[in-house]
């Protein structure tokens, strides 16, 4: 392959140094400074975006956007994984059959998904309707905090599920088989097996959940009526609506700081998982 | 008894994965615009959804942003992926690490970062902007599918077809590119879904003239239950039904060819 050379891919560098880094840098530089000198043209560097959000107002709302999206997550983990193992124990072509079924659901467009359960649970809608027959009257789930987790349930079920199923497949029947012989229980040889070697599956699935859920504005906003703003809800409005990008910036970098930490501790997970999988074999 | 359980496991995912689907199709062909009891049959929404130039608009450039988008991010990124595997060690890590930010930043990072970048620049916010930002965060998947087929392909299998006489332009076409073909086409597809789908970087990079599927109906959506979202979504569901089912017969089709 020799006869191709690396610079057909720097075109492509120049790019992502245009597109992806510089306006990185640019959120970055934006959210060190103070915003009504950067309208005069003077730059002032300043720690006030960040301290602003230090508001106690500020920070409720980060903490619920890092408890709606761990819910999520949780919730999602909850169905996946039992679920997971019930379709590996099907034979492989109806396998391959659910897992399709699972996924059809995802190319239906998201804003759709997240509309049709605004009309599942408004208050004329079937569930309310449903309600009423059993004596609840004139409930509304739309517009609560039930229905922000719910949505984020149901957007990324299939990211949680996909990985995990993978990893169970890709575990050695034999291998469960040996932990039964050499005298572990069920309980034991799904503790010290199972878990263990479907670990990478669950914890990518995880993240797949908890990154859009967590800076999710669109679930919040349709389905919580933007009565329960997250943290992508305040950017979106500080870069939309208020016009004060640079505390947006600063709240952006909040966020990424918040992904990348739980990234780190994913890999941290995962990376002792495969030295102990060295081990194993 | 654990196949009854099993079943019924079953069964519930699905009731949940598919009713909210199914309640907006049926809801879809009620006459009524609360989404109460059932008020008669009625194709108005139909109607009303074709006679919607807005909803027509945003359909259009939908398609035209993901074709778009999805070619030149295919044709760059696959190009560019040969590049990587042929790069020295010490510039391919700082690529591949701006190549996957895009893949790990969260969407509304993506698109403030962007849309701060062009009104920066001055550019008008439209149709380019778009599509610009459209490739950006399509190519890092081309990339990411395209490039293991290269590492997988044996050291010098271009050289070999020269040796073996094939010209260049024959090497590369009959020899390197059925090889890495499939990587091209899931990366394709992943594109063109993505771009179809995205709501989030478009919202913040179209402005105020241009507007995609997406945007159109969070802007409906937010405003309450419309029935005219609910005629687009079984137009959009049924396509989806009729492609799977067409993907499904070629495969089958393929299989008995190889038997």
């Amino acid at each position: 392959m020799k006869s191709f050379k690396e610079y057909i891919a720097y075109p492509y560098g120049l790019w992502m140094l245009i597109f992806i880094a510089v306006p990185l840098l640019v959120v970055v530089w934006f959210s060190f400074l103070s915003n009504p000198d950067f309208k005069a043209g003077v730059y002032t560097f300043t720690l006030d975006n960040y301290q602003e959000f230090m508001d106690p107002v500020y920070l409720e709302l980060l903490y619920r956007s890092f408890l709606y999206a761990v819910i999520a997550t949780v919730i999602c983990f909850i169905i996946a994984y039992p679920l997971g193992n019930l379709i590996v124990s099907l034979p492989g072509h109806r396998q391959n059959l659910m897992i399709v079924l699972m996924i059809i659901p995802m190319w239906v467009n998201f804003l759709l998904r997240t509309y049709a359960w605004m009309v599942l649970l408004s208050g004329s809608g079937l569930i309310s309707q449903f309600l009423g027959l059993l004596g609840f009257r004139d409930v509304s789930l739309l517009y609560t905090q039930s229905a922000v987790i719910l949505g984020m349930v149901y957007n990324f079920f299939p990211y949680m599920l996909l990985p995990i199923y993978t990893a169970l497949k890709k575990i050695d029947p034999d291998l469960l088989r040996a932990a039964t012989d050499l005298g572990a229980n069920h309980f034991q040889m799904f503790v010290k097996i199972k878990v263990p070697l479907s670990l990478p599956g669950i914890v990518s699935g995880c993240m797949m959940v908890f990154m859009p859920a967590v800076s999710t504005f669109v679930i919040s906003n349709l389905l919580g009526g933007g009565k329960y703003m997250l943290v992508g809800n305040l950017i979106e409005q500080q870069f939309l609506t208020l016009n004060n990008w640079n505390f947006g910036s600063a709240i952006s970098m909040v966020l990424m700081t918040i992904i990348f930490l739980v990234l780190g501790i994913a890999r941290l997970i995962t990376g002792k998982e495969l030295d102990t999988g060295g081990q194993l074999l | 008894m654990k196949k009854i359980f099993r079943n019924l496991a079953f069964g519930l995912i699905l009731l949940f994965l598919y009713a909210p689907i199914l309640v907006l199709i049926v809801y879809s062909f009620n006459d009524s615009k609360i989404m109460g009891p059932w008020a008669g049959f009625t194709l108005k929404w139909y109607v009303m959804l074709f006679q919607d130039r807005y909803i027509l608009q945003a359909l259009y450039y939908t398609l035209i942003i993901a074709v778009v988008a999805t070619t030149v991010s295919t044709i760059v990124g696959t190009i560019s992926a040969l590049g990587i595997y042929r790069m020295r060690a010490k510039l391919k890590r700082p690529y591949l690490l701006l190549n996957n930010i895009p893949v790990l930043v969260p969407d509304i990072v993506m698109g403030i970062t962007l849309m701060s970048l062009f009104i920066f620049a001055g550019m008008k916010m439209g149709l380019t902007t778009i599509i610009i930002a459209h490739i950006t965060f399509c190519i890092p998947y081309v990339i990411l599918a395209v490039l293991p087929r290269f590492n997988r392909l044996p050291e010098n299998i271009f050289e070999a077809a020269l040796d073996l006489g094939a010209t260049p332009r024959q090497a590369f076409w009959k020899v390197l590119f059925p090889e890495i073909l499939p990587g091209i086409t899931s990366g394709a597809l992943i594109a063109f879904t993505l771009s179809i789908d995205d709501f989030v970087i478009s919202f913040f990079t179209a402005g105020n003239g241009v507007s995609n599927l997406s945007i159109t109906i969070y802007s409906m959506a937010k405003a309450g239950i419309n029935p005219k979202i609910n005629a687009l979504s079984t137009i959009m569901f049924g396509c989806i039904m009729v492609l799977l089912i067409l993907i499904n017969i070629r495969s089958e089709k393929g299989i008995k060819h190889i038997q």
